[in-house]
């Protein structure tokens, strides 16, 4: 009797062991919301760490070395991609003497294959139109429909690195999506009352948030994209503004409001802070906070 | 093939329609959803379905759909509002395009104009060479791709008014077992900080009076060889040690350190470099080095084994504000360096330092401070010294006008005043930003 408890002690044992044999899939994201992202497929069975915080701006991020020591350890890098990130994970990437996270390797993910990309350029493209990201606008999970692409991608990864797991983030993808699909409704219908309203934002980090909740942006705080605002686009966007009566400005948390501000004074338009990214504010904790601060805070100002 | 596609999806819209109103009927409060979700699978459908077409379309072209650019959309009668927006995958190398040039490597040039105004006292004892007025500096050109799953390689080379150099030339093999980092080729030498700058992103438009005169002048230790880095683990901070072996050539000729008589003499350079964050702002950079190899002072008298040795230590302390890092940042840098020369004259211990600070002001303005002071290698009695101040301006990220004053206290005779002005320039592919 004694010895057949033993065996079963040891048999459950030895089960429970095969089960926790794979050890946490570790992975690294170049952004906050990409990690957020993933950490809604992964559960506790991934550890999810990103480089780049969510008020700083991702085109411009320092190449760290404590960053070498995070990719080195990595299953599994994320990447926002369209070149958002080409200023400073390639060396991060080359030195960090893992095999796996190299570009097109197997635990090289990059986010955007599956998502709707805007503003792809056509025809001839040159540094005279700023810096312009040839491959189309890199800020696309500022919609929930590419939200649920992305998450789609990164559990098709998880599944390819942790075969065993595959149910378990299936199972959480689709409870990811459910709850996506029932807040999408949610944010379309706080937002359908202001649908055409013309805004303007600082850089062109929100095509794809206006697309989806109806907003039209008529232009930008910056001349071109990368390139600091100058009086005179200053003074032909005031004009704008007013001939368009724009009442809003998005502008992002990381860049400076003097100009914003003053633009705001001249035309009555209230000037929002508003974050593209999850962490942007310490509101925006989640990817389903980024959408509820964000949609709130607009439905507050154009309620007014 | 793309007729059928559409008559299926028609086929099918129209039963999940009838479906769907077979089943409203009965049920009104659902009639919304369901509808909805028709909507959804009718979009998505016809998003695939003009997806497809667009493929088709291109190979029926006989081309491959050009990755980075939409294709025009096709004659569909169904055209969704998405359609043309659909991402295509990004190319799988840098360049898009047809055939074997999509394999082509990242290519990109950064040309580097020097103007120089002032005076220098040219007494010949000097060994000074000045500035002209106007310099086509140097125009550097880099080639960087990846050459298979094992190896990356990185082409710079810098033309001069006259003549070539090959600046750099190596492979990196990424993925070695035993996280070593392995380059083979020509590539300047983990020495300090400033020697393994490329012009271009130094804070300064020359280079500090101790890498003149003690670490062979602007090529530096720029050589043939093999290196291996690899990180020391530990609970406490990033710890990578280098070794690196030369073939023994480096230096610019009015600044010669190494020179090798045989195929024995190589030239050695090792360093361990530590870096640790202090807050999510400021970190600190800290490295020792050592270097080795032979000199050519003695071959005159058929000396061929006289050795230079130099030591260096640097430290960069580095701040930039997260929520304004496009604003504001600060980088303070110091390298103090000896030199141990043999001679026919006897050992020459010569030493020589500089210390800088940047400071950015505004997104595109940068102001910047350095002292620097050196003796000379070959006889450690001259002592230059000097001080620099550097208003840096970027137009955008592609491009870059300085302006410093430069006041240079040489050992023989009187200190010259200059003014260096500096523009930069780069064209073709986005490169990364240094650290």
């Amino acid at each position: 009797m004694n010895r057949k408890l033993l065996i079963w002690t040891l048999g459950s044992m030895l089960a429970a062991g095969s089960a926790r044999a794979q050890p946490k899939l570790n992975v690294i994201t170049t952004t906050e919301d990409l990690a957020a992202i993933a950490r809604e497929v992964g559960g506790d069975r991934v550890t999810v760490e990103s480089i780049a915080r969510g008020y700083q701006d991702p085109h411009f991020v320092e190449a760290k070395p404590s960053f070498i020591l995070k990719l080195q350890k990595a299953d599994l890098l994320i990447v926002v991609g369209r070149e958002l990130e080409i200023g400073w994970l390639p060396p991060l990437v080359q030195q960090s003497r893992n095999g796996k996270i190299q570009p097109n390797a197997e635990g090289y993910l990059d986010a955007s294959l599956g998502a709707q990309i805007l503003e792809i350029p056509t025809g001839t493209i040159t540094r005279a139109m700023g810096d312009v990201h040839p491959l189309g606008n890199p800020h696309y999970w500022m919609d929930p429909e590419n939200g649920k692409r992305i998450a789609k991608e990164i559990a098709d990864a998880f599944d390819r690195q942790r075969p065993g797991n595959k149910a378990f983030f299936d199972q959480r993808l689709s409870d990811f999506t459910t709850r996506l699909d029932a807040a999408e409704k949610k944010w379309l219908a706080l937002m359908a009352p202001y649908k055409g309203t013309k805004v303007v934002t600082y850089h062109r980090s929100f095509p794809n948030f206006a697309e989806r909740f109806g907003l039209e942006i008529v232009g930008y705080v910056e001349p071109r994209p990368g390139i600091p605002p100058t009086p005179q686009h200053t003074l032909d966007l005031i004009t704008e503004m007013k001939r368009q009566n724009v009442k809003v400005m998005l502008i992002e948390p990381y860049f400076d409001l003097k100009t914003p501000t003053a633009i705001g004074r001249e035309t009555g338009a209230r000037v929002l802070v508003m974050p593209p990214s999850v962490g942007g504010v310490k509101e925006t904790s989640d990817y389903f906070a980024l959408f509820d601060y964000n949609i709130n805070l607009l439905v507050d100002a154009l309620k007014k | 093939m793309s007729h059928r596609f559409r008559y299926a999806a028609f086929v099918l819209v129209v039963l999940s329609a009838a479906k769907a109103s077979a089943q409203a009927a009965p049920q009104p409060p659902d009639a919304q959803a369901l509808r909805s979700a028709i909507d959804d699978l009718k979009k998505d459908f016809e998003a695939r379905l003009s997806a497809l077409e667009m493929r088709l379309a291109a190979i029926e072209g006989g081309q491959q759909p050009p990755p980075a650019q939409p294709l025009p959309p096709p004659p569909a009668p169904i055209q969704p509002p998405a359609a043309a927006d659909l991402s295509a995958p990004p190319p799988q190398a840098s360049a898009a395009g047809g055939g074997s040039k999509v394999f082509n490597p990242d290519m990109a040039v950064i040309g580097d104009f020097l103007g120089t105004a002032g005076r220098v006292h040219t007494d010949p004892a000097n060994n000074i060479t000045p500035n002209p007025a106007f310099e086509m500096h140097e125009s550097e050109a880099s080639f960087q791709a990846v050459v298979d799953p094992y190896a990356r390689a990185d082409f710079f080379i810098s033309f001069g008014e006259e003549g070539v150099n090959l600046e750099e030339g190596f492979v990196t093999l990424t993925s070695l077992p035993g996280g070593l980092l392995t380059k083979v080729g020509k590539m300047r030498a983990a020495f300090g900080k400033v020697n393994s700058l490329h012009n271009h992103v130094l804070p300064w438009a020359d280079r500090p009076l101790v890498i003149n005169n003690l670490v062979g002048g602007e090529d530096g230790i720029d050589d043939a060889g093999v290196s291996v880095a690899k990180l020391i683990p530990n609970p406490w901070l990033f710890l990578e040690a280098t070794g690196q072996v030369f073939r023994g050539d480096s230096g610019s000729p009015e600044s010669p350190l190494y020179q090798t008589s045989q195929r024995g003499q190589l030239s050695y350079v090792a360093h361990v470099r530590g870096y640790q964050d202090i807050s999510e702002s400021t970190n600190l950079d800290v490295g020792a080095s050592w270097s080795r190899g032979y000199n050519a002072t003695g071959l005159q008298q058929n000396i061929d084994d006289f050795t230079t040795r130099l030591i260096g230590f640097d430290a960069t302390l580095r701040w930039k504000p997260l929520r304004r890092s496009i604003y504001h940042s600060f980088v303070g840098r110091s390298e103090v360096i000896w030199s141990s020369r043999e001679q026919p004259n006897g050992l020459q211990s010569g030493m020589g330092y500089y210390v800088s600070g940047d400071y950015q002001f505004a997104r595109r303005w940068f102001g910047g401070i350095r002292f620097d002071g050196s003796d000379r290698a070959y006889d450690s009695t001259l002592h230059d010294s000097g001080g620099s101040a550097i208003l840096t301006y970027w137009p955008s990220e592609f491009s870059q006008v300085r302006g410093q004053y430069r006041r240079t206290a040489y050992a023989i005779g009187p200190a010259a005043n200059e003014f260096l002005f500096q523009f930069q320039f780069s064209i073709g592919a986005h490169g990364a930003h240094p650290f």
